[in-house]
């Protein structure tokens, strides 16, 4: 790890970060305390300027991480600082220069317009009503709100109020802003503007960073310098996407679609060197579809070769690069949609006083 | 930016608000200004109906004015934190830098004149629709008083929001729970004095009905029955001003704390 410079310290700064609730409904247990741990010894250091992603299925713990940094929760055990200040003892000045985004939330009261809303909010972190004006016209055009800056809030779609959420986040122009699954109930056209606005934002000017969580691979392959895999309260990898990539094995990810001649299925887990096969048929067309890896050295031409001539015609042919939904599994050992936990609400669980 | 500038600016925002919402909705005249007042209305006319003496009627009209502040402690700050809680906003007010007091006092200055330009339509009935009248008396010894007593009112409003949020959904039934009882205890419509010990240790709990006597001193001299004399009463209410406010301060620290620690009073489902 670094050594902290004084002058200069990272954005976010964790070590050893615990968090238990107390519990009695749950298997996972601390011995004998009967609590929940949520966060068994967390430590992330994330640079100012970056975009950093955390990933991690249901009940992971990364809303309780979230939480905790933007002093919501007190630890159990472990620090946790944020520009250089400690979320429980400094956490007036950590609320100074954090914004926080949870997605399928709404914020505001619905009898008041987006602008106004926008502005109420500004005026909790003491933002000038010169500098919050022109801020709030700009935040609305990103959002693509414009339309609807003098609507009330409760006549916005669940999508646009989600989009005059995400502006709340940056309306005091934080240092560090939290995205908890921002983009959670936007349409395509709408998170994909407001990824690009994170992009922008912490470009804009040195220093700004953001620490996302999301469901949504590509947006963090997308958008974060870093990512760091959560899984039931441990990181189980930090990396870049390139450095997490490298941790599982490489290869190619190749679908087929074919067809047997025979009409049966080929059988191509006995091919030489193809692993983690996985097919479904296609009645409708009578073809099969096939994705396999392929490891590095790996011959796809002599693949197709034996399947040819096993009598399979091979229809359509894909090729592709390991993803990080592929490098999640093989950490996570399931998909993010695949949970063995409840909703992670960073809450204590029902069981608790 | 001072502390105290952020804190004001945090007070404004959420007064704003809760004005600027409440007057763009046309149907709260009838709601929330014209039907309130019917029941004061009614007690006027059953004081005249029965040959009382006409000071009477004016203490049913300034406890008639003072029972729609009590209404808006009551739901606009007693429940409101819980409200917050269930759609997802609070929070973000803990989330943000300014004191949860500010906060508070925003909700409160809100709700405050809100209010006031409700009891303006009262006063408006009461002592020009139905022509009651009241002895000549001193404008600064009436604002000092109202101010004080709103301050204690408001304050006892900052602690209730509190209380309301740690007791959960209990917090509808507690607002009404505690509606009429405290108008009753506060003798909005009738002397306070006429409570005898009952209404002087209700006095002592709940600032209405102090508020409620001390003004119609003020306003009446000796037709209105006080419980106390006036100067006693006005102590009283600093007492209770100093300690409500003190208390409040005490019971969100303590929220706050709770908040964090178990993780609960942020979410809505909790």
């Amino acid at each position: 790890m670094t050594p902290d410079d004084p002058q200069n310290p990272p954005a976010v700064d964790v070590r050893g970060l615990t968090r238990t609730f107390r519990d009695r409904t749950r298997l996972r247990r601390v011995p004998g305390r009967g609590e929940l741990c949520a966060l068994g010894g967390v430590d992330v250091r994330i640079e100012r300027g970056e975009v950093f992603g955390l990933l991690g299925p249901n009940g992971a713990g990364k809303t309780t991480l979230i939480k905790i940094l933007t002093t919501l929760l007190f630890p159990t055990a472990g620090e946790a600082r944020v520009e250089g200040f400690d979320v429980v003892r400094d956490a007036n000045q950590v609320r100074k220069r954090i914004g926080l985004v949870s997605g399928g939330e709404s914020s505001g009261y619905g009898i008041l317009t987006v602008r106004e809303c926008l502005w109420m909010f500004s005026q909790f972190y003491g933002v000038p009503g010169k500098v919050a004006g022109p801020r709030i016209d700009a935040l609305i055009e990103t959002a693509g709100l414009a339309e609807q800056a003098r609507t009330r809030i409760n006549r916005l779609s669940t999508g646009q109020r989600q989009r005059m959420n995400f502006a709340r986040g940056f309306v005091s122009d934080p240092d560090v802003v939290f995205l908890d699954e921002p983009t959670l109930g936007m349409d395509v056209n709408a998170a994909r503007a407001m990824r690009e606005y994170v992009a922008r934002w912490v470009r804009e000017r040195p220093g700004r960073t953001v620490l996302l969580t999301t469901h949504t691979m590509r947006e963090a392959e997308e958008l974060c310098d870093r990512i760091a895999i959560i899984d039931h309260g441990r990181v189980l990898a930090c990396d870049s996407f390139a450095g997490l990539r490298c941790r599982v094995e490489g290869g190619q990810h190749v679908e087929l679609e074919l067809r047997a001649a025979d009409g049966g299925t080929p059988a191509l887990p006995s091919l030489a060197g193809v692993q983690a096969v996985w097919g479904a048929p296609h009645p409708e067309r009578g073809t099969r579809a096939l994705k396999f890896r392929l490891p590095p050295g790996g011959s796809l031409a002599d693949v197709l070769r034996e399947l040819e001539a096993r009598g399979a015609r091979i229809e359509a042919i894909a090729t592709r690069e390991t993803s990080l939904e592929d490098v999640f599994v093989a950490l996570v050992g399931r998909g993010l949609e695949e949970s063995d936990e409840p909703e992670d609400d960073g809450a204590a669980p029902s069981g608790a006083p | 930016m001072s502390a105290l500038a952020l804190n004001l600016r945090a007070t404004w925002g959420r007064a704003y608000g809760r004005l600027v919402g409440a007057f763009r909705e046309p149907t709260w005249l009838i709601t929330d200004a014209i039907l309130p007042n019917l029941g004061m209305l009614a007690f006027v006319m059953l004081y005249r109906a029965l040959g009382a003496p006409r000071s009477f009627e004016a203490l049913a009209v300034v406890g008639g004015l003072l029972a729609t502040y009590w209404i808006n402690v009551l739901w606009g700050m007693g429940a409101q934190f819980y409200w917050e809680k269930q759609s997802g906003q609070l929070q973000l007010y803990f989330v943000a830098p300014c004191s949860r007091m500010a906060i508070l006092s925003g909700m409160a200055l809100g709700g405050f004149l809100l209010t006031t330009a409700r009891s303006a339509f009262g006063l408006f009935l009461g002592f020009v629709v139905v022509g009651v009248r009241v002895e000549p008396f001193s404008l600064p010894a009436l604002l000092g008083v109202f101010t004080l007593t709103m301050v204690a009112l408001y304050a006892l409003g900052m602690v209730m929001a509190s209380l309301f949020l740690l007791w959960g959904r209990e917090a509808y039934h507690l607002s009404n729970a505690l509606y009429q009882p405290v108008q009753f205890l506060s003798g909005l419509y009738f002397p306070l004095k006429t409570l005898g010990p009952l209404g002087i240790v209700a006095a002592g709990l709940v600032p209405l009905g102090l508020g409620v006597d001390a003004l119609r001193q003020v306003l009446l001299g000796a037709g209105a029955h006080a419980l106390l004399p006036l100067r006693f009463e006005i102590v009283a209410l600093v007492v209770l001003c100093a300690v409500f406010l003190w208390l409040a301060r005490v019971a969100l620290a303590y929220l706050e704390s709770l908040a964090k620690r178990e993780g609960r009073l942020t979410q809505r489902w909790q």
